[in-house]
């Protein structure tokens, strides 16, 4: 009887201590989740409170009672925020279309056909990984200068195309298409071509989406290389359009509307994650980084 | 035979162009920059070959002040992000209920324009008209004094940089290691309790030795990530960072290269240079400690 | 359509700067295959019968030797031109399409004067699925189906092309011993009612030999022995054969022959006429036993396993290059389980000579009477 009681007293015990244990994680959890949310919460806050009530402000407020959307309004019409969002359209569907036909090809020859020299033109790919593009910007910087292609699409375009990476990763998931495939469809006189776009393409669409969807985010946050590359405002990419607005835009002072500005800028790539959640992050954990 | 050589390099051709033109022929390219003695952007000439430039870059106060801030923004932000994230996965992986959500919640920096949330950190905690900033108003509330974060004290701006940093990095960490942590083999947990070991043994002698692969790997890239650290600099103090004195070393090369102190690709070249000497040192030791302890 | 190989060879270059010589996969290859037979290409594992298979589909080009479809020789054409369906190992079926997909995807490739309309695609399609019985699985992806299923959805696109020859690669290997005995009666059902000269790979005599019209069987890349499976197993032409073919499988002792009369250690077992003296290797089928109290081959029993119609008597002799041997009498004959030694005489029929030298087949005279002690 007595061992039984003791028994149930260390039983309660550990439960206890692991409601505790439960507890303190769930805490600690929901800070961080706070503290990732704030931000969004407090950007979306700012660009419905209207400029004057903004500046009013003794204490800054948690919440409106007097929502107003005059600031997004003036986000469309004082600044061409419409523009930057455009260019970055065309600029990240450009880049991503271009980079996934010639990533998919490289990455063919490499998985499925043979010629002399493959293993050490595939070794110097791999090296290629390894130079940080901070190294070649300055040199593409110059050759784009001199080519006259600054301020186009075209300058823009062309050398955010180069991904390394995605040519490996797509190689290596091609490499898993059985060989017999390839050789029944030899035997039914396929084509290179049509195999690739018939059977490789469709049994492959899972890594493809994949690379697309995290070319377009990289694109769609690319900062360095647009701000380089141009310096008419009719050419600005959103990042450097925030920077434009923030600096000549609204004036310093109007900070509900850069808000606005900011979530119409976040908005799109949000939206795509939420679509893609799973894709995006199965994608990003096989080696994507960021930092 | 011959017919399939051609064909395949028909297939790698674009990739090969795209890889020459605006990969291998720069990475040459930067070499002979960094040599060339008082190049003229204008007029595409230089009189003289040498390591001037690296001398110069070496003297030039700015750039010191950049390499300085670059190494602080490491030292802080990579062992605080890696151990957050660590602690942040645990607890996700101990945890049923809504751990869907909190996974989809800490994802969020990564899909965001850096320079876009970069302006909402900078209102939180800059002061407005009447007010200190949100920041400085929990600051107060607990009894501290304001402090202007963004046009303030050099400690400050490097605090507001260093947490911004830890925010943007974080999800890529998060979820490496919580996948990293779901790959253990369950059953070496199984064994364990049935041993009774206690948690924390459990921790330092399973998990952690049979996620340390992935841990280096986190350290390495955020070692190389932090080092080259600057969209997250712009978006908090603005282009100008030289003024603000809080120039990274990425920084200091595009600063070179272009705007109002630009037009000097040598001196950029020889700084970009400088970073990837920096950059493959560290990544080497890194290597060498991991792989002395990873198979211990 | 005939085939023919002449002298079909295969050279791989040598892997390394280590092994710089070539390997040699089909060594002059010879054979003729005639019209609208199943002819199982048969050996063990690495001797060559893929690679042979994969030249006369042409997915392998061959070093030398010619491949003639009839009188054409298609040598030098590509796979597509050859007019041959193969079907694979693990069935190579295009994951993302569905069945009926799979069958169209070849008819989809023709060009010029041979493309179909839809309509003429759609109806080659269903003819195909109906002679394999899969008219109810066209919309079904592979991955839904059984291995037996997939097998037939293989087969059916390979016959859709209406193809001269069918080539079949190790069909079976994947399915389970059940649908193995079942999905063979089914191929040799196909080819009989399409009478498609049809080539298969095996490494399972057993396989060949019951649905076969002829056998090749191979090693190391060279042609032992061409024929009908009876034949072959009855006659074979050297040591490999006779071992590779049967179960279980044939017992092999080491023995001479002295004045025309085969002896298995010292002891005379056989009359052999017309054999010259010299050392041989005696190959001697399960079934070429009969249980015989003063039978001249005197073995130790080991034991006895009973199989219904048949007995099997495992026992050791000391000529006997297995550990043991193993001969099948039918059950009706009396075995004594307790008795320390078994006496066998031996059918002559079931008996083969090869030379020690050589491997090759000896061949006897039958006399009408098997010797008995003491004779």
């Amino acid at each position: 009887m007595e061992e039984h009681e003791v028994y149930e007293k260390i039983q309660h015990k550990t439960n206890h201590r692991n409601k505790i244990q439960k507890a303190v994680t769930y805490i600690f959890l929901t800070l961080w989740a706070l503290i990732v949310l704030f931000p969004f919460y407090w950007m979306i806050l700012t660009s419905v409170k209207s400029y004057g009530a903004y500046n009013a402000e003794h204490t800054p407020a948690f919440f409106t009672l007097s929502p107003t959307i005059q600031n997004y309004i003036d986000a469309f019409t004082t600044v061409p925020l419409v523009g930057y969002l455009l260019n970055t359209a065309i600029f990240a569907v450009a880049t991503t279309v271009i980079m996934v036909i010639v990533s998919t090809l490289a990455a063919y020859a490499f998985a499925r056909l043979n010629f002399r020299g493959k293993n050490l033109v595939f070794t110097l790919f791999l090296s290629l990984m390894m130079i940080p593009s901070e190294l070649v910007v300055i040199t593409n910087f110059v050759t784009v200068t001199n080519l006259d292609l600054r301020n186009t699409f075209v300058g823009l375009v062309l050398p955010s195309v180069t991904s390394v990476f995605y040519i490996y990763l797509l190689k290596e998931n091609f490499e898993q298409v059985p060989d017999e495939l390839y050789r029944a469809a030899k035997v039914d006189g396929t084509s290179d071509l049509k195999y690739l776009w018939k059977v490789m393409i469709p049994i492959c669409r899972p890594t493809i989406i994949t690379i697309t969807i995290l070319k377009i985010i990289e694109c769609w946050n690319s900062y360095v290389w647009p701000r380089l590359i141009t310096d008419d405002p009719a050419y600005y990419l959103v990042s450097n359009g925030i920077q434009e607005i923030r600096e000549n835009g609204f004036g310093r002072e109007n900070i509900p509307a850069m808000m606005a500005a900011v979530v119409v800028i976040s908005v799109p790539l949000i939206v795509l994650f939420l679509i893609f959640r799973k894709k995006i992050m199965a994608g990003v954990s096989q080696g994507g980084t960021k930092g | 035979m011959n017919r399939n050589h051609k064909k395949a390099w028909l297939y790698l051709l674009p990739a090969l162009l795209f890889l020459i033109f605006f990969m291998v022929y720069p990475l040459i390219d930067v070499f002979i920059y960094s040599a060339e003695e008082g190049f003229n952007f204008a007029s595409q000439s230089y009189f003289g070959v040498g390591l001037y430039n690296f001398s110069y870059v070496l003297h030039d106060p700015y750039f010191l002040q950049a390499v300085q801030n670059t190494i602080i923004l490491v030292i802080i932000t990579v062992p605080v992000s890696t151990g957050l994230a660590l602690l942040i996965s645990l607890g996700l992986s101990s945890i049923k209920p809504l751990r869907d959500l909190y996974q989809t919640i800490y994802f969020l920096p990564y899909v965001t324009n850096t320079l876009a949330v970069g302006l909402v950190f900078m209102i939180l905690f800059q002061p407005t008209e009447y007010t200190d900033g949100l920041v400085n108003m929990v600051i107060e509330f607990f009894g501290g004094s304001a402090v202007d974060f963004i046009d303030g004290p050099y400690w400050a701006k490097m605090f507001v940089l260093c947490f911004y940093t830890v925010w943007i990095v974080l999800p890529f960490k998060i979820l490496v290691l919580t996948s990293a942590l779901a790959s253990v083999n369950p059953d070496y947990y199984k064994a364990a309790r049935v041993d009774g070991t206690p948690k924390w043994r459990v921790f330092t002698k399973i998990t952690l030795p049979m996620i340390s692969p992935m841990i280096f790997y986190l350290v390495i890239t955020g070692f190389i990530g932090a080092f080259k650290a600057y969209s997250d600099a712009v978006a908090l103090f603005g282009t100008d960072l030289n003024a603000a004195g809080m120039n990274t070393i990425v920084g200091y090369v595009y600063d070179m290269l272009y705007g109002d102190s630009g037009g000097y690709p040598s001196y950029a070249s020889a700084a970009a240079i400088i970073l990837f000497a920096i950059v493959l040192t560290v990544t080497c030791i890194n290597l060498l400690v991991s792989s002395r302890k990873i198979s211990r | 359509m005939k085939i023919m190989l002449k002298n079909l060879t295969k050279k791989f270059p040598g892997r390394s700067r280590k092994h710089p010589e070539d390997v040699i996969a089909v060594n002059d290859f010879t054979c003729e295959i005639p019209d609208g037979e199943l002819v199982g290409l048969l050996g063990p594992s690495g001797c060559g019968k893929s690679t042979t298979l994969n030249m006369i589909c042409g997915l392998e080009d061959a070093s030398s030797g010619s491949i003639f479809f009839g009188d054409e020789n298609v040598t030098a054409l590509a796979p597509e031109l050859r007019g041959v369906g193969m079907v694979f190992q693990n069935y190579a079926l295009y994951p993302h399409l569905n069945v009926f997909k799979n069958i169209q995807f070849p008819l989809e490739n023709l060009k010029g004067k041979e493309r179909l309309s839809k309509g003429d695609m759609k109806s080659r399609v269903l003819e195909a699925a109906r002679l394999v019985q899969i008219e109810d699985l066209l919309d079904r992806k592979p991955r839904e189906l059984s291995g037996g299923q997939q097998q037939r959805v293989a087969i059916a696109r390979a016959l859709v092309k209406m193809p001269r020859v069918l080539l079949l690669d190790e069909p079976l290997s994947n399915l389970d011993a059940r649908l193995r005995l079942q999905t063979r009666e089914e191929i040799r059902k196909i080819q009989k009612k399409t009478g498609i000269t049809t080539v298969f790979v095996t490494h399972d005599q057993e396989e060949a030999m019951s649905i076969c019209d002829r056998i090749a069987v191979m090693n190391h890349g060279v042609l032992m022995q061409e024929g009908r499976p009876q034949d072959v197993y009855d006659n074979p032409a050297n040591l490999f054969v006779a071992r590779f073919l049967g179960t279980p499988p044939i017992n092999v002792f080491h023995g001479t022959v002295r004045d025309e009369t085969l002896f298995l250690n010292q002891a005379p077992v056989l009359k052999v006429k017309g054999v010259s003296d010299q050392d041989v290797i005696v190959g001697i089928r399960p079934e070429g036993f009969l249980l015989k109290s003063d039978g001249p081959l005197r073995c130790h029993l080991e034991r006895i396993e009973v199989m219904g119609r048949d007995v099997s008597i495992v026992s050791t002799h000391s000529a006997c290059t297995g550990t043991s041997l193993r001969s099948i009498i039918s059950s009706e004959s009396r075995v004594d389980t307790a008795a320390a030694e078994v006496c066998f005489s031996l059918k002559p029929g079931k008996v083969f000579l090869f030379s020690a030298k050589t491997e090759e087949r000896i061949s006897f005279e039958i006399p009408g009477q098997p010797l008995s002690k003491g004779e």
